[in-house]
C-alpha cells in the first residue's frame, strides 16, 4: 500500500517535475531578483543615471523581474499544465491594464479640462 | 477559444492517467490551484484599483509632505530583501514538501515566517513614524491612497502568515498527506503571488516617488 503511493509519488513528481523547479530555478530566480532589485534601488538612489531616464530605468528592472519571479517562483510558463493560468493571467493583465491606464487618462483629461476657479474669476472681475 | 478546450480536456486526461486511479478518485489538487490562481487573478484586480487610485492622487499632496521628503528608500530596500528571502525559502519548503521531507519543510516554513514577520514588523514601525511625523491618512489624498494600497498588501502578508501558522499546526497534527500538500502549494501561491504585488509596489510608489 505505502510502497503502491511511494512509486506513484515519484512518478507523479518526475511527470510534474517541471511544474515544481528545483532547488536550482529557485536560486537562479533569487539572484536575478536580488541582482534587478539593487538594480532598480541604484538607478534613483545613486545618482549616477540621469533624470529622465529614471522612470523608464526602473519600470524596465521592475517588469523583468516580474517575469523572473513569475517564471521561477510561480512556474508560468507555456507547458500545456499551465496553458490556462497564462491564458487567465494576461487576461487580467489586459482588465488591470484598462483599469489603470484609463484612470489616468480620464482623469488627466479631466484635470486639464477643468475650470481653475482663478482664471473663471478674472474675466468676471 | 479552441486551445482553451484543448487545455481542459488535456487536465481531465491527466486527472485519469495522475491521481483518479491511485487515489480512488480523489482530486489531484490541480482543480482546486486553477480556483486559487482564479482568486489570486482577482485579488490582482483589487490591487489595480488601488494601483490606479494612488496614481491619480500621487501628485495631491494638500500642500502636505511628498513622498520624496517621506520615504527612506534603504529602508525599503531592507523590507524588500526581507519578503525576497521569504519568498525563496517558501520555495525550499516546497520542494521538501514534494520530496517528502517533513521536519525540512517544518524548518523552512518556520524561516519564511520570520521573514515575513520581520516585514511585517519593519512595515508597521514604518507607518508608525509616518502617523508620528504629522503624515497620517488623513493628511492629504496621497498619503490616504498610500496607506490604503500598502496596507492592504500588508494585510494580505499578515493573512499570509496567519495561514502560514495554520499550516505548521495541520502538519504537526495530519501530517504530509493529500490535503495539507494541496493547502499549501495554494499558500505557496499566494506568498509568491505578495512578492509579485511588492515589485509593484516598490517601484511605482517607493522609486517613482522618489524621483
Amino acid at each position: 500500500m505505502s510502497g503502491a503511493h511511494d512509486s506513484h509519488d515519484a512518478a507523479h513528481h518526475d511527470a510534474a517535475h517541471a511544474d515544481h523547479g528545483s532547488t536550482k530555478s529557485y536560486l537562479i530566480g533569487f539572484a536575478l531578483s536580488v541582482v534587478l532589485t539593487l538594480a532598480s534601488f541604484g538607478v534613483v538612489m545613486s545618482g549616477l543615471v540621469p533624470h529622465d531616464l529614471m522612470m523608464p530605468g526602473i519600470i524596465v528592472f521592475g517588469v523583468a523581474q516580474l517575469v523572473v519571479q513569475l517564471v521561477c517562483f510561480l512556474h508560468m510558463g507555456t507547458s500545456p499544465s499551465q496553458r490556462s493560468n497564462l491564458a487567465i493571467m494576461l487576461f487580467t493583465l489586459l482588465i488591470l491594464a484598462i483599469v489603470v491606464v484609463g484612470s489616468l487618462w480620464v482623469l488627466h483629461n479631466m484635470n486639464v479640462n477643468m475650470m481653475h476657479p482663478t482664471s473663471h474669476m478674472m474675466p468676471v472681475e | 477559444m479552441s486551445s482553451a478546450a484543448v487545455s481542459v480536456s488535456h487536465g481531465a486526461l491527466d486527472d485519469v492517467h495522475g491521481g483518479g486511479v491511485d487515489h480512488h478518485h480523489h482530486d489531484d489538487g490541480s482543480k482546486t490551484l486553477l480556483g486559487f490562481w482564479i482568486y489570486l487573478m482577482s485579488d490582482c484586480l483589487i490591487f489595480s484599483g488601488l494601483f490606479a487610485t494612488f496614481a491619480v492622487l500621487c501628485n495631491s499632496t494638500a500642500g502636505g509632505p511628498t513622498g520624496k521628503e517621506l520615504f527612506e528608500l534603504p529602508y525599503v530596500l531592507g523590507e524588500t530583501m526581507l519578503l525576497l528571502i521569504s519568498s525563496v525559502t517558501f520555495g525550499m519548503a516546497m520542494l521538501n514538501m514534494h520530496a517528502g521531507h517533513k521536519g525540512k519543510l517544518l524548518a523552512w516554513l518556520a524561516a519564511t515566517f520570520v521573514f515575513g514577520a520581520g516585514f511585517i514588523g519593519m512595515e508597521v514601525y514604518e507607518f508608525a513614524k509616518l502617523v508620528h511625523e504629522g503624515a497620517g491618512p488623513s493628511t492629504s489624498a496621497f498619503l490616504s491612497s498610500y496607506f490604503t494600497l500598502v496596507g492592504t498588501h500588508g494585510l494580505h502578508v499578515t493573512c499570509g502568515l496567519i495561514w502560514l501558522v495554520v499550516m505548521m499546526d495541520q502538519m504537526r497534527r495530519f501530517g504530509l498527506n493529500d490535503d495539507t500538500r494541496r493547502r499549501l502549494s495554494c499558500l505557496s501561491l499566494f506568498w509568491h503571488f505578495l512578492d509579485i504585488v511588492w515589485i509593484c509596489v516598490f517601484t511605482f510608489v517607493y522609486l517613482r516617488g522618489a524621483i
